[in-house]
Parts: C-alpha cells; structure tokens; sequence
C-alpha cells in the first residue's frame, strides 16, 4: 500500500505539472483527490489492513493528499496569472491615440483680468460695486468735480443721449453713488470694474468701448502713503514680485494730490527699450488722494475723512502683459484669441 | 511744449546734469517728458565759409562753381541752390563731414569739376521743412554777414541744443512758457533763478496820444494794454532769436513778428502786434462780434463770427480774433512803421470758443485757453518792445493805453505742518518745508509750525491744503513717500451673492466648451428690433440713440445681445474658424419713454450661439454637429448650476428663429427666455452656417435662484425600482407633455422619468413613432412591493393611453 501511494503521488504530480489551463487542473483534482478518487479507495481499503499499520498508512495517505492539495494551489495560482497575463495583452492599445476631446471653453481675458484684480483686493478687505452704464451727467462729471464748462468734460469726447444723460467715460460715477449710500460714515472700500465708453474712432490703440477698473478707500486718516504701498502690493501681484513701481505727480480733477504709477520695465528692467520709449518706465495707472469736493458732494467731511482711489484700463494691461497689439481684438471675438487666454 | 535746453540755460544754470537726468527729474516733478531729442548728434566739420565768388558751371545751367573761404583753407564747392551769390556768408560741411541722416560728405566731381564739400540748406541740417523762413525755405541758408568765417555753425545755429518734449497738465497753465518752466526746474534742481531784466527807453510821447481803449464786455477782457513803438524797421530778427523760435516749434518771419512770438513762449503770454497806420483808428475798441459780422484773419480765410466771439476792432471793423487770430487788414508787413503792441487778459472760454468754432488752435489759443498769468501781461508787453527797441530799431513811446478792471484775487493757503505729514504719511520737518517754500519760491510766513502760503500769481491752480500737500510731496518726491498698508478697521470684504452666482454662470458656461465673448453695447439701429425676447418686446421699448454716434455701426444701444454675438460668429466664419460657441452676459438698455427723461433699465441677459461641429472624434469616426439638443443640454446644465428646477421647453414661434426649432424657456411658467435655430433664411442673409441660440433673463435667473432656499434630502435607504415602458404615439406628441402626465400619474413613488429611445420608420404605421421612459420609483420610508410597482405602472399606462391615444408595446 505504501508503494501505491507513493506511486499516485508521483503520477498525480505529473498530471499537476502537465495540466495547460485550470479546466485540467480541476481534472487532476477530481480524479485524484475526488470522493471516488485512488487515495479515498486507499483509505477504504485500509480496514483490510493489520491495526498496526493501520495508522502509518493513514498518516501517510493523508501526507499524499495534502502533498498534491498544495501542488494543485500553487499551479492553480500559476494558472491563473498566466490567463491573466494573456487577457492583458490582448487587451493592449496604442497609448499614443489621441483621446476622446471634450469641448473646452474658457474666460474672455478681460474678465480673467477683473476677477483676478477684484479678488486680490477683496483679500484686502474691498467689495466689488456696480453701477449703470448709462449715467446721469452729474454722477459721471460733477460729483467728482467736473462741473459744467469743465475742458475736461467736452461734448465731442463723451456720447451723450440726451442733455443730462450718457454712456459713463469710467466707472467713477461708482464710487459717487457708493459713498452718497455710505451717508457720510467710513470706511468704503471697494472695487468698480465694468465697461465704458469713449467717443473715439476705433483702431489699434482706440476703442469707443473698454473696460476700467478703480478703486476707492475713503476713511479716518488714510494717507498717502497707505496708496502708494497698496498699489505696490498690487503691482507686485499682477505683473511679478521683481518689478518695482513709481509715483509721479499729475492731474486729475477728482484727485488732489493726483499721480501716476508707472511700473519698470519688464523688457529691459529699467536700463531703457522701446517698450517703454527708452524710459525703463512703463504708465499702468492713475490714482490720487480723494479730492476734498468729491467728498463733500457725496456726504463726507473732509476734515474728518480723506481717501484714495485709483483706476487702470485692463485692455491697457492685458496688452502690455501679453503683448498684445491691437486693442480691436478684445471685441472681434476671433475664437484664435479668445482660446489662448483659458489658462491665463 | 517744446523745451530747448539751450535757451532754460539763460535763467538756470545746467551745468552738471544730463539731459537725460534732467528730464527723468522734470517727469518725476509732475511733467512728464515725453521726448528727448538730441539736435545735430554727430554732426561735425560744418563750419561758416564767405563764397568769395560764384560762377555759373560750365557743363551744367543749374550748378555753380563757388570758391569758398572756410576759415584755415579754400575750397572749391559745387551748389544747385538758386539763391547761393557771392558775399554771402553760408554753411559749409566740409569732406567728412556726416549730416542728420547719415549722409556723409566726400570729396567728389561734378560734371567735371571738383566739389570740396557742401553749401547747406537749414532742412539738410535736420531742421523741419515748416519751421524754415520761406525765404530760405527752397535755398541754402544764408547767415548774418558778421557771421565769423572758418567758425563752427553748428554752435551758431543751435544744433547743439536738446529738445525736451513736455506733456502738461491742464493745471499747470505756469508751465507753458520759458520762465515758468524756468521757476519749475529752479524749485527741482535748487537752483537760483535768473529772469531777464526788462526795461526800455521811453520818448516823450506817449502811447495814449496815439490810441485810446474801449472794452465793452470787461467779463470777456478784464485787462487790455496797448504799447506802441514808432521807427520800426522790418528787418530779419538776429539769429539766436530765430534758432530759438525753431527750436520751440515756430518758423521765424520778421523781427517784429518773431518778437512777439519770442515774448509768447518766454512769458508764455500771447501779444499782438498791430500796424497801427493799418488799423485805421485812434480807437482800440474790444467788443463781442455781431450776428453776421465777418472777418478776414492773417491766414487769408473769411471767418463768419457770432455774439460770443470777442473781437479787436478800431471803433468800427474787426481787426482780431481775441487770443487766437490777427487780422489780415492790420498786418505787419516790410513796410510797417509804428506798431500797436497788445498784452491782454482774455476769458478762457471765450477763447476756447473762438478757437474752436474756428478750428484755429494756436500756441496763443491754448496759452489764454488755459489762463495766463494776470500779473505778467504788462511786464510781457514791455519785455517785447525792449526787444523791439533792440532789434528792430524802434522808439517805445511812454506809457501805455489801457483798460483795467482786472481784479487778482491773492490766494492764500494755511495748514500745520503736522496736517501736511498725516495726510502724506511721512514725517518732513519744518524746516524742510520751508526749504521747499523757498524753493517754489512761495511767499509764506511760518510761525509754529503753521504755515500761511501767498499763492504767486503764476499758480493759479494753489487754492486748497491739497494743493499744498501735492506741492510739498512732489518737491520732497514722491519717491521718498513710505509704502505703508491703511490701519483702519480690517473688515471682510467679498462677492456678494448675485456676484459670485454670475461667476458661477461663466464658469459654468466655460465648462459647458463656450468662450466668453464681449461684443459692443452700441449697435446699428437695425439691430435693436432683432432677436428681441417676447418679454422685452411686450416692454414696448424705444431703442436708445445717441446724439452724435461716431458711426452707424455703433449708434444704438442694444436691445439684444445676439446681433452683435452673430456678427462675431460670423467673422470667425469668415476667417476659417468653423467650430465656434460663444457666450456672453452682459447688459441691454431697455427704454420704454417716447423722449428719454431718466435711466434705462438696465437689464442682465446670458446669451450663447453655437455654430460647426460639436464632437469631432476623427479616429473614432464620430463626428456630431451641433443640434437643437446639444445647446438645450447646455442650457439644462446651467439651469441645473443655478438649483433651478421646474423648467419647461415649449415650441415657440419667433419672427428669426426656425419655426419647427424653437423654444420658448419658462421657470415655474415664467418665460425667462428662448432657445433654438437661426431661421434658415437669416442664417443665409447674415452669411452663417447652422447656428443655434439662446437668450436668457440672467437677472431674473438670479432672482429665481436667490429665492430658492438651500435644501437637503437625505440619501434614500431603500432600493429603487425601474420600470421601462414604451407608448406608440402620434409623431407630433411632445415628449414633454407625456412626461407631464407620467409623472403626475405616477405619484406618490415616481422619482425620475427618462427618454431612452424615438423610434420612428419600419414596422410602425404612417405619423406615428414609439417614445419609450425609463420609470424609477422609490418609496424613502421602506422597501416598494411588487403590488405597488405594479399598481403605479397600470396608473401611469392608463393616464397616456387616455390622453395620448397611446397604446403600450408589448
């Protein structure tokens, strides 16, 4: 009996080892170690056995089993990798296909610009306001000190509807209306962008519309200083940490003292190019301390509060960031332009 | 205006900057630099020669053969210019010598005989073609007989000079003259000033025996001057006077004319002189002109003028248009003797009206346009009959005829030094303020740190502590300002709702494979009747128009976003781009009065237009155009962003639009817009492929989506069940109106209703075709039996079959 199991051991190690795929694999298993298998006969049969060998052979019998129980796991396992290995083959394809494309869309630049402004300074602190774009006259010029008969404010350069009435030259007549709703208490901080419009011709540096973007701080004991570290952080911001800006006297009617910030070069860092005109300069915007009239018309006392507001043309700077040449592309829509700015 | 450094050198000592620097401090100061031009760089071996004889060219009519003493030698020099004669004293660039354009002078022949060089015109010197004198203007340039031979001409012309080209602001009127920007670089620099020494010998008449002065509108003319200077000799004004007036932008004409020219930009005060023998009157009388009245200026030109023009006239006739023309009646001409010198004051609007009306605007013009210095006008008079006196051999008689009712009101300014370092943020010590005083050479008088400022006559922009402030800051440089943050209060800040929602719709929209576009609010008045949306029509609204559009295509505001959105389309049709979809929000104008009397209404719309192929997987071989579908879904989704439910989609019939392709959006049963293709017929007149479009009330979205209150449900326990049911209906039954019934019918369990499959075609009889749901339902609190499933199921069959005369399939 001792031969015969050693023998089924090696003839079903043999079948293990031959069997190609699991469907032979779960033969050997069946024929070998099945209820009708020769090592279940062995064990039946060892009642003809003396009672001493009866256990050696028991033990021995059970070896055998387990011997080819693991053999047929271990080659169940090879198996199966196998007929992995092959189905993931077949199932290769060429990576190198272009994939499914998913319509994309994206920001027009001029409102990517905006929004990036509105929540840097919202991070100040500033809420964004909005105002008509059709103005009264008085929100547009004589609330911020422009009254009538001003040069500044000539009919030819503005399109008026009617006498009283006109598409806003800036967004300005914002900061009126907001402070008139502050009634005469501080602090306003806010942020207007939005579009406006001039009486020109359009061609490559002209557009009769464009946008704007200022911003207004009116409170106790705002000072000079305070804008001009504000638009520095500003300017560092938006166009790099390595540019530096400068102040320059000016003149605005609705400012007093007024400047305007122009930020170095980026060409030429300063040295001189024909970007800037040989200046190392290049104008980004005008700003200025809130004038005392302004304040006054909108309900604040400047004796108590004072200001600062500043205001810049995004077109202006997209144009200088992304060299951008012709200012008539904003509003062309050639999708060419408007898709190269979806991750600006 | 121009600024030659050459003739600021006169009152401010320059010595030890750069142009350069200067014009970086001068810009920094609050006057921007616009340009910096460098005359005659590089130009050299350009010297005086005396043509000691002229002979006419043997082999050429037009050439002459001239021997030309340059000092150290002789030169022999061929020259074409008509007007080159023997004694005369010329400039001359010798061999090697380079000219402004990088011509440079060789030895050479012509015609067979030897040119040593070059007789040069003022234009081959680099000097513009309009600031030549006409006498000189198609010649060489012929200098003053004591012109020393052999000397260097490019010193004696002035090529040497640096031109700043300054951009000023129009508050700063002090700027526009010589001595004012004198005062501004003094204050810049530190520097001492030197202002000419103005006086004049008198002769024992005096000008009131000559003229008298009547002003009949002293609001218009509050101070008239007339000097008069008899002997005038016309003649050429001596040379520097002209290479400065080139170099300021002005052709010189005679010495009487560029003295007053001279005095102009010196002062920055227009004057006028008169022929008096031509003005025909004892009797200067200022007056505004009369309905009707007309006059011809210098320039030749007949000028119909009105009441608020003011006019020079003798008593009876116009003489000048004040502060912007003379007249040609009056004119100096070679043979003028005595000469009516005018410094005056004139109204800034009344000569901005002139000059405007006329289309004459003038270096005098701009100067009273802005407001000149009331305290200058008799010292600019008297500083021009000097020069006279000097350089046209005039006699200046005594005194002076006027009329005065000027009234110079001192502007004075007090502040504590202290106010000035708050407001600026700095801490400037008394002392340094008034240093800068000094500098600006304001009279003040300080007494504990309280200053009391006298504003000069000059700076009438100093009327408020602001302006002191700006003053103050701009000399102690706003360069030297600190960067400080604001220490007010911090506060928040942020988007507000309807802010960040309209952020959500671009995202959204961006997502959704659109491009945001910006059209134009102004549009052609065609415009504003199309694609207008049936609420905005019921509205009634008068397109708003403009007073004076600069173009048609830009005359009216916009009533819908498409025309302007299809226009965009079609120019990237135009230009190859076949695949567009845009987007964009932004605002119509909706005006409902005959005669606009208040704002209109400005109101939010989401506008999209969708034109070309959708899904283009070319590998794959599939390929989708845009359809009808593909912008509802994007139209869904957005609706779906902003929690919008309850939306519908009704066939609508609108006059551009496809009649079989369009509906009309509604909220709730509130119309918020519509959506569909372009008509094909418009699509054809407008040059478009299939485009579809749509036009939604955002503000009224926003609305709808502000008053939805944020809710949450939970997530179910219990498992749902679905049912697919197929109905064969007639072809015209819309999908909508049995999902309407469906769901009704459906209650309490129904959850979701989809349309799976359309079926049209074989094995379905004539005008008919099958609509099969996808049913789900759902019961939250338990386990749905199968007898409820079923109950809910015969409910729903039952319902279409009645109102749809629809019969299940099998």
């Amino acid at each position: 009996m001792k031969e015969r199991l050693e023998e089924l051991k090696q003839e079903a190690l043999t079948k293990i080892a031959e069997a190609g795929d699991t469907r032979q694999l779960q033969e050997v298993r069946v024929s070998y170690l099945g209820k009708k298998g020769p090592i279940t006969e062995v064990l039946r049969g060892m009642g003809k056995l003396p009672k001493e060998e009866r256990p050696v052979i028991g033990q021995l019998a059970n070896e055998v089993r387990e011997v080819i129980s693991k053999e047929l796991d271990t080659k169940q396992e090879q198996l199966e990798q196998k007929a992995l290995e092959a189905q993931l083959a077949e199932e290769s394809i060429d990576v190198t296909l272009p994939g499914y494309s998913q319509p994309t869309g994206g920001p027009h630049l001029l409102t990517k610009l905006i929004e990036d402004i509105e929540d840097l300074f919202i991070g100040m602190g500033f809420e964004v306001a909005e105002g008509p774009e059709v103005e009264q006259d008085y929100y547009n010029f004589e609330a911020l000190n422009l009254p009538k008969g001003h040069p500044a404010r000539d009919m030819q350069d503005s399109f008026y509807i009617t006498e009283e009435l006109l598409m806003r030259t800036h967004t300005s007549p914002v900061q009126a209306r907001t402070m008139e709703k502050h009634e005469g208490r501080g602090p306003v901080k806010i942020i207007c962008p939005g579009k406006v419009y001039r009486r020109d011709t359009d061609d490559a540096t002209h557009s009769h519309q464009f946008t704007q973007i200022e911003g207004l701080y009116v409170d106790e004991n705002v000072r000079m200083s305070d804008l001009k570290g504000v638009l520095n952080s500003f300017a560092k911001q938006v166009f790099g940490q390595n540019r530096e800006i400068r102040l320059r006297p000016s003149f605005f009617p609705f400012t007093e003292p007024s400047v305007e910030m122009d930020i170095s070069c980026k060409m030429c860092h300063g040295e001189g190019c024909s970007v800037c005109k040989h200046s190392g300069w290049i104008e980004i915007l005008g700003a200025g301390m809130v004038h005392p009239n302004v304040l006054r018309m909108a309900g604040f006392d400047p004796e108590k509060y004072s200001g600062f507001a500043f205001g810049m043309g995004p077109e202006r700077i997209a144009m200088l960031k992304y060299g951008i040449e012709d200012i008539r592309h904003f509003y062309t829509n050639d999708v060419r332009f408007l898709k190269q700015f979806h991750q600006a | 205006m121009l600024l030659s450094l050459n003739w600021l050198k006169q009152y401010v000592d320059l010595d030890d900057i750069s142009p350069d620097d200067l014009a970086e401090k001068i810009t920094k100061g609050g006057i921007e630099v616009d340009g910096v031009e460098k005359l005659g760089e590089g130009l050299k071996n350009i010297v005086v020669g005396y043509v000691k004889s002229c002979e006419q060219h043997p082999d050429a009519d037009k050439l002459n053969v001239c021997q030309v003493d340059v000092g150290e030698e002789e030169l022999q020099i061929i020259c074409g210019a008509p007007n080159v004669a023997a004694g005369q004293k010329v400039v001359v660039a010798k061999p090697g010598a380079r000219l402004p354009g990088g011509m440079k002078i060789k030895k050479t022949k012509l015609r067979g005989e030897v040119s040593n060089g070059m007789i040069c015109s003022l234009q081959e010197l680099g000097v513009e073609q309009k600031f030549v004198q006409k006498e000189f203007e198609d010649g060489i340039f012929v200098l003053p007989e004591d012109a020393e031979t052999g000397s260097d001409a490019v010193d004696l012309l002035n090529l040497n000079d640096t031109i700043l080209d300054l951009d000023i602001t129009p508050n700063r009127a002090d700027s526009f003259s010589m001595i004012g920007m004198a005062y501004e670089v003094a204050a810049i620099l530190d520097k001492d000033l030197h202002l000419p020494d103005v006086k004049a010998e008198r002769t024992d008449e005096s000008a009131a025996d000559y003229v008298q002065v009547k002003v009949e509108d002293p609001d218009l003319n509050p101070y008239y001057g007339a000097y008069v200077v008899k002997n005038i000799q016309i003649g050429p004004s001596p040379l520097w006077m002209r290479n400065r007036l080139i170099a300021a932008g002005i052709r010189p004409i005679n010495n009487v004319v560029d003295i007053t020219n001279y005095v102009l930009m010196e002062y920055g005060q227009p004057l006028h002189a008169f022929d008096l023998d031509r003005f025909n009157s004892s009797e200067v009388v200022v007056r505004r002109a009369r309905k009707g009245e007309t006059m011809t200026t210098l320039d030749g030109e007949e000028r119909d003028l009105q009441e608020d023009h003011l006019l020079i006239t003798n008593g009876k006739e116009g003489m000048a248009l004040a502060g912007v023309m003379g007249g040609a009646d009056s004119e100096v001409k070679d043979d003028t003797t005595t000469v009516l010198v005018e410094a005056a004051y004139f109204n800034p609007l009344t000569v901005r009206k002139s000059s405007k009306d006329h289309g004459l605007r003038s270096e005098s013009s701009i100067r009273f346009e802005r407001g000149v210095d009331p305290e200058r006008v008799k010292e600019a008079g008297l500083r021009a009959c000097q020069l006279m006196e000097q350089y046209a051999g005039g006699e200046v008689l005594s005194g002076i005829a006027e009329f005065d009712e000027q009234k110079i009101e001192q502007s004075i300014v007090e502040f504590d030094a202290e106010t000035i370092n708050s407001r600026l943020g700095t801490d400037i010590s008394v002392d340094e303020m008034k240093h800068i005083l000094h500098r600006l050479r304001f009279s003040f008088e300080e007494k504990d740190a309280h200053f009391t400022v006298y504003a000069p006559s000059r700076r009438g922009d100093i009327q408020i502590v602001e302006d002191m402030l700006e003053e103050i800051a701009r000399i102690y440089g706003y360069d030297n300002l600190p960067y400080t943050l604001p220490e007010g209060a911090s506060n928040a800040g942020g988007l507000t709702k309807k802010q960040k929602l309209k952020r959500s719709i671009h995202r959204y929209m961006q997502s959704a494979g659109l491009n945001e576009a910006m059209t134009y609010s102004l549009t052609r008045e065609e415009n504003t009747a199309k694609f207008m949306d049936q609420t905005i029509r019921a509205q009634e609204p008068k397109a708003v128009k403009l007073a004076m559009p600069m173009s048609e295509a830009h005359s009216h505001l916009r009533l819908s976003i498409l025309p302007e959105l299809l226009s965009s389309l079609q120019y990237n049709l135009a230009r190859r781009q076949q695949d567009v979809a845009l987007y964009e929000l932004g605002a119509i104008y909706v005006n409902t009065e005959e005669n606009l009397s208040k704002q209109p209404d400005e109101q939010l719309r989401l506008s999209a237009a969708i034109t070309g192929t959708w899904v283009n997987q070319q590998w794959q071989k599939e390929v989708k155009a845009v359809d009808f579908y593909v912008l509802k879904g994007v139209a869904e989704g957005l609706l779906d962003t902003l929690h919008i439910q309850n939306a519908s989609f009704e066939p609508l019939k609108m006059e551009e639009m496809h009649p079989g392709r369009t509906a009309a959006i509604s909220v709730n049963g509130e119309h918020v817009g519509f959506i569909g293709q372009i008509h094909p017929a418009v699509q054809k007149e407008m040059d478009l492929t299939d485009t579809y479009v749509f036009d939604l009330d955002a503000d009224r979205l926003l609305e709808i989506t502000m008053e939805n209150e944020e809710s949450y449900e939970p997530i179910p326990r219990y498992p749902s069940v679905t049912q697919d049911l197929a109905f064969v209906v007639d072809e015209d039954t819309l999908a909508r109106h049995m999902m309407d019934v469906i769901e009704q019918a459906g209650q309490p369990y129904l959850k979701d209703i989809q349309v799976f499959d359309i079926y049209q075609g074989e094995h379905m009889e004539e005008g008919k075709k099958s609509i099969a749901f996808n049913v789900r339902f759902q019961d939250p609190e338990a386990t749905l039996k199968d007898e409820q499933v079923e109950k809910a199921r015969k409910q729903i069959v039952d319902a279409v079959e009645n109102s749809f005369q629809a019969e299940l399939r099998g």
